[in-house]
């Protein structure tokens, strides 16, 4: 049983489902990331487990309780909010003091915990600092505190680093990732950065139109997208249309057109594709190799980035030029090569 | 040349707005019993003539009035602007403007149809039905007040509250009403002048238990009284005019605006 778990839940406001049928499980200490453009329904149901949203059907459990009927200030869970909510006329030590209230503690053991979290977060000596005199990330940690000082069972997180310059948020990512660790506490982060999603969570779950698309562990996510949309979102990809033609043990061969007939890897295959399916076969741009034998083309822009170029190929019969990432030759003309083990095979969705 | 034009226009302007009230606190220092220049000396014996029982018996009239109207609009205002600002309803507007028409019904309109109104349904004349009367003044005064400090009110403010372990009703008080503070004393200064100064509602409505403006009315027919009339009327301009300042200071003090981002 897991220690998150969400079954079912579908939510709308009158209109089509924001959140429809959404199952996931969440494991006790994961940091798990809910990922999904905006308006996808991730932050309604980070709103739905915090208890701000009321299902309109489905369970929410936590630790085995039913959460349906718990209003938010009952309920084990705490809240980064994405505006932090800073009280505006508390100081820092008070707004992290909040929630401590109910559970009368001598002043001394107060001060205590509050200066403990205050350590955590690496705002020692700021307590006495005014909500209106903190910068944007000492605002964050603020929020951070706030929520985490009550020790909840999960800590949900609506794009905590939004609002955060980006070298503000790539050190602020690392001490998340370390303050999770150290404090054990479930995270669920709800995010539309797909850098962020990746680089700090254990488990992945790529969020669109209401649904849950994949579920997964981040690599396996960027390397075995399981449709269309997941690969499009995590990273740059091409597509190329292509039928399958069959399918053994050894592997799935498939008429990739302009890529001729190519036989990869049954583990690269989303589930549910079927002999004479119309797929869509993806490779990332630092997948494609540049080679003598293979596929013709003619470079039309290229970007140097330093240790590697980042180019694209026009090649004939295929509109959309090829993003090829490596280093490009020297003229225009250029071989691609398509290593079959690094293809992956997505429904074509139509 | 047009600076100097404008300058002259704007002391025309702020005498003629003016000049009026001084005529007051200058006649009430006067030594004469008739209001008219030339001035014949300084004397306090106007005010000294205020120290008389049905005049405080007014003042105490006009105070309970105030007061009662003052605490009840501002709280039928909070209600109101809460609703007005934190949830999508239905209606919304029709009500605001419902509840803004009794500003734009003349004064006399309305204290003759709250008469009628009183009288049929058998209320006495009194100092509760004046305060009824004033709340449908001193609502939308509120309201205005109020609405505009909730609009600048993070509303995720009173969710972390209540994901930090609070109930409503904690959240209302340790969240929602320190921060609606400034708005809700602006409010209660703002209602209450209001209620003090106000005329013909009370006239109407007050029976033999007269507020201070009342009071007043019935004095001007003794020509003799009128000099202490004067006197009281300086004293209450002067109240008057501390108490909307400090409303407006206090209105003013807007909610911090959080920083957002470095």
């Amino acid at each position: 049983m897991s220690f998150l778990a969400v079954s079912k839940v579908s939510k709308s406001f009158g209109g089509p489902p924001i959140v429809d049928a959404v199952d996931l499980s969440v494991e006790r200490g994961a940091f798990f990331a809910l990922l999904g453009p905006s308006g996808c329904g991730k932050t309604t149901l980070l709103r739905m487990i915090a208890g701000f949203e009321t299902p309109d059907s489905g369970t929410i459990t936590i630790d085995g309780q039913v959460m349906n009927a718990v209003p938010p200030n009952l309920r084990p869970t705490n809240m980064v909010f994405q505006s932090y909510a800073i009280f505006p006329h508390l100081n820092v030590f008070d707004n992290i003091a909040y929630g401590l209230r109910k559970l009368r503690l001598p002043g001394d053991e107060l001060r205590r915990r509050v200066e403990a979290m205050l350590a955590t977060v690496r705002l020692e000596g700021l307590g006495g600092r005014g909500a209106d005199q903190l910068s944007g990330g000492q605002r964050q940690r603020v929020a951070l505190a706030r929520a985490l000082v009550r020790e909840p069972k999960v800590l949900l997180l609506d794009e905590p680093l939004g609002a955060l310059d980006k070298r503000l948020r790539e050190t602020m990512q690392i001490e998340l990732r370390a303050i999770q660790r150290k404090v054990g506490i479930t995270f669920l982060l709800v995010t539309h950065d797909q850098e962020e999603a990746l680089s700090l969570s254990d488990r992945v779950a790529v969020m669109s139109g209401g649904k849950i698309l994949q579920v997964a562990f981040p690599r396996e996510l960027y390397e075995r997208p399981n449709c269309r949309e997941v690969a499009d979102f995590i990273g740059e990809i091409n597509f190329f249309h292509a039928t399958v033609k069959e399918m053994t043990d050894g592997g799935v061969t498939v008429n990739a057109g302009l890529l001729g007939i190519v036989t990869l890897p049954s583990a690269n295959v989303a589930p549910g594709i079927a002999p004479g399916d119309h797929i869509l076969l993806a490779i990332r741009p630092e997948h494609i190799r540049v080679g003598s034998q293979g596929v013709a083309g003619e470079i039309v822009t290229a970007t140097f980035l330093g240790e590697r170029s980042h180019f694209h190929v026009k090649i004939a019969g295929r509109t959309e030029p090829v993003a090829v990432s490596g280093q490009p030759p020297s003229g225009n003309a250029v071989t691609l090569v398509f290593p079959p083990e690094k293809l992956i095979a997505v429904p074509a969705g139509d | 040349m047009k600076n100097r034009t404008l300058l002259i226009y704007a002391c025309f302007y702020l005498a003629f707005l003016y000049l009026p009230v001084l005529v007051l606190p200058l006649f009430s220092f006067n030594n004469s019993a008739f209001i008219a220049f030339p001035l014949n000396g300084f004397t306090t014996r106007w005010y000294a003539a205020l120290a008389d029982s049905a005049l405080q018996n007014a003042l105490v009239n006009s105070l309970k009035v105030g007061i009662a109207t003052a605490l009840l609009s501002t709280l039928l205002g909070l209600l109101a602007a809460k609703a007005v600002t934190h949830y999508r309803l239905k209606g919304r507007n029709a009500a605001l403007g419902l509840i803004s028409l009794p500003l734009f019904i003349p004064d006399i309109v309305l204290g003759i149809s709250l008469l009628l109104l009183v009288g049929t349904i058998g209320l006495p004349l009194s100092l509760a039905a004046v305060v009824l009367g004033h709340l449908l003044i001193c609502v939308p005064f509120s309201l205005a007040v109020l609405i505009a400090r909730f609009e600048g009110f993070d509303c995720n403010l009173e969710e972390a509250s209540a994901d930090l372990g609070e109930d409503g009703w904690m959240t209302f008080w340790r969240v929602t009403f320190p921060l609606m503070l400034p708005g809700i004393v602006a409010s209660l200064l703002l209602t209450f002048i209001t209620s003090f100064d106000e005329f013909l509602v009370a006239y109407f409505l007050s029976g033999t238990q007269a507020t201070l403006p009342v009071y007043i009315w019935s004095q001007l027919r003794f020509p003799a009284r009128l000099p202490m009339v004067l006197a009281l009327g300086t004293i209450i301009l002067a109240v008057s005019v501390v108490l909307v300042v400090l409303a407006e200071k206090l209105r003013n003090q807007g909610v911090k605006k959080p920083m957002v981002g470095a």
